[in-house]
């Protein structure tokens, strides 16, 4: 007996391949999509009211965005011929397309938009400011100081249709992502043609939730009022959109209990077992049942600020969790079971090696470092309206 | 008789026309060829696979240690391994064990009354390999000869090749950090021998084939029997044929 293994594993399939840092992946990607997407709610689609998080929302995707290839990059054997993905990507590979579908989403979309937002802040900062900071307010001006009305405009038309852009991009990258693991045929846990949709409709659950939350957090913070205006709309949105991925997700578990075709005996075993606390408990009742009750609750009656905001606070904090969990279950639950549908290993993590929990927690706090250098050099608020 | 006086600057002269034609003479001697050199190996003219006889295996494990010493396979992993199923009448699953991929054989069976046979297993190098497709850089490749291999030294270590692979033949290796499998034993078959697993199998229950020789008994074999390839409804167009393979086997 192998400890570990239940029933019998192929000898090569004991170990498994992809650790956390394949969970943070979709994880991460998936918050940047899902911010960018609220980001564009306001932009174009006018949707005046979550206007306090659009800044918020693009230094969120971005702070994030900056973090997303480094787990993949830790998890390489050989991560010094990472940049061979680049040079000689192999065009049938589903995994060769990240870097490009990445890069584009950076430069193309997301700095670009980020510095046309913040241009004219970069702009009178360059000329307020003194020292070393003021050197990087120049760089970042890029040489254009014109901020005029006329400009501005420009600035504007031009971020519009950078978001345009950026909508069916967000929905490639996340797409994308669900598409790596939905095109796996050996894998009858992931290979599903719903697996790129399930996928983009919780990192926009993911992604909402997480500006939702942070915009509660910093309003709290630095002491100011919360536009509940803003914050009752954003619930609106991600109840409406927690809906669908919930349906989504409820789809794929009737239609693979009604085909119940080899692999399903298998699966189900695999889902009352070892993933039971991490796909039923948490994924299923405390991150999608209960988070969707409470916001369910708030678009039939009308609680007190104070309320809706706790509420609100522990729906986008369950959330976050449930969908971390859903990453969990596919990427680890992907592979406790065998290929031969005869048996079921287990994952040990890691503390301290490069794949380790320590790794994850270290990439995990990562972007809320870089969201707050981020933050202190592109304040996404005004300076008045303190409570 | 005339006697002759030879200066050492003669010596020299001719000492000298003598190595030069030496030389001259064996570098024409090496590129005219006095022996016949052995037929190059040409990829074009191959298309490898191996064929199984299912009822000849007799779960001796052999074949696994002598890969395993052939190819310095690390411990624990396997280019190649032997199952063993018990198949008990109306039970949905078959009981299947492979202690330590059968390196060692296998313990006595505990229930003789059960169906019982053994199915050795390794990388069915696959036409249409998944593995082959996934990997980013194309550091897994089809050889032209119908090999299915791994070039060590652009492998990323990603292991999206390990998770397509639908038959569990591939693992990263511990110490070079990229992924190994079988080669068919490739530096052996290029030249004239035949795989390490089949050498050693002392019944003779695997083969190397050549689907190009027409000469090859596979031919003869693939019309007498009644063959299958593991897991059909994946579409790889596996070359690992096996003769009279129970419906039980994943």
């Amino acid at each position: 007996m192998i400890p570990g293994v239940d029933g019998f594993m192929y000898p090569n399939e004991v170990e498994l391949q992809w650790s956390i840092l394949i969970v943070l992946y979709p994880y991460i990607t998936g918050l940047v999509a899902g911010a960018f997407i609220l980001a564009s709610l306001e932009r174009v689609f006018k949707v005046e009211a979550v206007k306090p998080t659009y800044r918020l929302a693009l230094l969120t995707a971005l702070a994030f965005l900056l973090v997303a290839p480094l787990p993949l990059q830790l998890h390489l054997g050989h991560p010094e011929r990472s940049m061979e993905m680049y040079l000689t990507p192999h065009s049938s590979s589903a995994m060769a397309m990240f870097g490009f579908v990445y890069l584009w989403y950076l430069t193309v979309v997301l700095l670009l938009e980020v510095w046309l937002e913040f241009r004219a802040d970069i702009v009178r900062f360059s000329q307020t400011t003194t020292g070393l900071t003021k050197v990087v307010y120049r760089a970042l001006t890029l040489g254009s100081q014109n901020i005029s009305p006329a400009a501005r405009i420009i600035d504007d038309k031009v971020g519009y249709a950078v978001t345009v852009i950026g909508i069916p991009s967000a929905f490639l990258l996340h797409g994308y992502v669900g598409f790596i693991f939905g095109s796996v045929k050996a894998n009858p846990w992931w290979s599903t043609p719903l697996m790129p949709i399930v996928f983009l409709f919780s990192a926009m659950v993911s992604g909402i939730a997480a500006v939702m939350l942070l915009y509660i957090v910093a309003m709290k913070v630095k002491k100011r009022v919360i536009d509940m205006r803003c914050v009752d709309t954003i619930a609106k949105y991600l109840f409406y959109t927690f809906v669908i991925d919930f349906t989504l997700e409820m789809l794929d578990l009737i239609h693979r209990t009604y085909e119940a075709d080899e692999s399903f005996r298998s699966l189900d075993f695999m889902v009352h077992t070892r993933l039971m606390v991490s796909q039923i408990i948490l994924q299923i009742c405390l991150g999608t049942l209960v988070p969707l009750a409470l916001l369910a609750a708030n678009q039939l009656w009308r609680f007190r600020e104070a309320a809706r905001r706790a509420m609100y606070t522990v729906a986008c904090s369950l959330t976050l969790m449930g969908i971390f969990a859903m990453r969990w279950n596919v990427v680890i639950g992907g592979q406790l079971f065998s290929k031969s549908f005869l048996g079921y290993t287990s994952y040990k993590m890691d503390l301290v090696t490069r794949e380790g929990l320590f790794s994850a927690i270290g990439l995990m706090l990562l972007p809320f470092a870089i969201f707050f250098v981020l933050i202190k050099f592109l304040p996404p608020w005004p300076e008045r309206e303190t409570t | 008789m005339t006697h002759m006086d030879i200066s050492r600057r003669d010596l020299f002269t001719v000492g000298g026309k003598l190595l030069l034609l030496a030389s001259v003479g064996a570098t024409l001697e090496q590129i005219t060829g006095s022996e016949t050199a052995p037929d190059a190996y040409k990829m074009a003219d191959h298309w490898w696979g191996m064929i199984i006889d299912v009822d000849k295996c007799i779960g001796c494990g052999n074949c696994v240690r002598a890969c395993s010493n052939e190819n310095a396979v690390p411990k624990g992993y396997f280019r190649t391994w032997v199952e063993r199923y018990q198949v008990e009448e109306g039970k949905e699953n078959p009981r299947v064990d492979s202690p330590n991929g059968a390196i060692d054989g296998f313990p006595p069976n505990t229930d003789e009354h059960l169906k019982s046979f053994f199915i050795p297993k390794l990388c069915n190098h696959c036409a249409d390999s998944p593995c082959v497709q996934v990997c980013p850089v194309g550091a897994t490749f089809v050889s032209p000869d119908g090999v299915v291999m791994v070039d060590d030294t652009y492998c990323l270590g990603c292991r999206y090749c390990v998770q397509a692979c639908p038959y569990g033949c591939r693992y990263l290796h511990p110490e070079k950090n990229t992924v190994d499998k079988c080669t068919l034993c490739y530096h052996r078959i290029t030249k004239g021998l035949t795989t390490a697993c089949c050498e050693n199998c002392p019944t003779g229950a695997r083969k190397l084939v050549d689907f190009k020789d027409p000469k090859d008994p596979v031919h003869e074999f693939l019309r007498q029997n009644k063959v299958q390839v593991l897991k059909p409804q994946m579409a790889t167009k596996a070359k690992v044929y096996y003769k009279d393979l129970d419906g039980s086997v994943r």
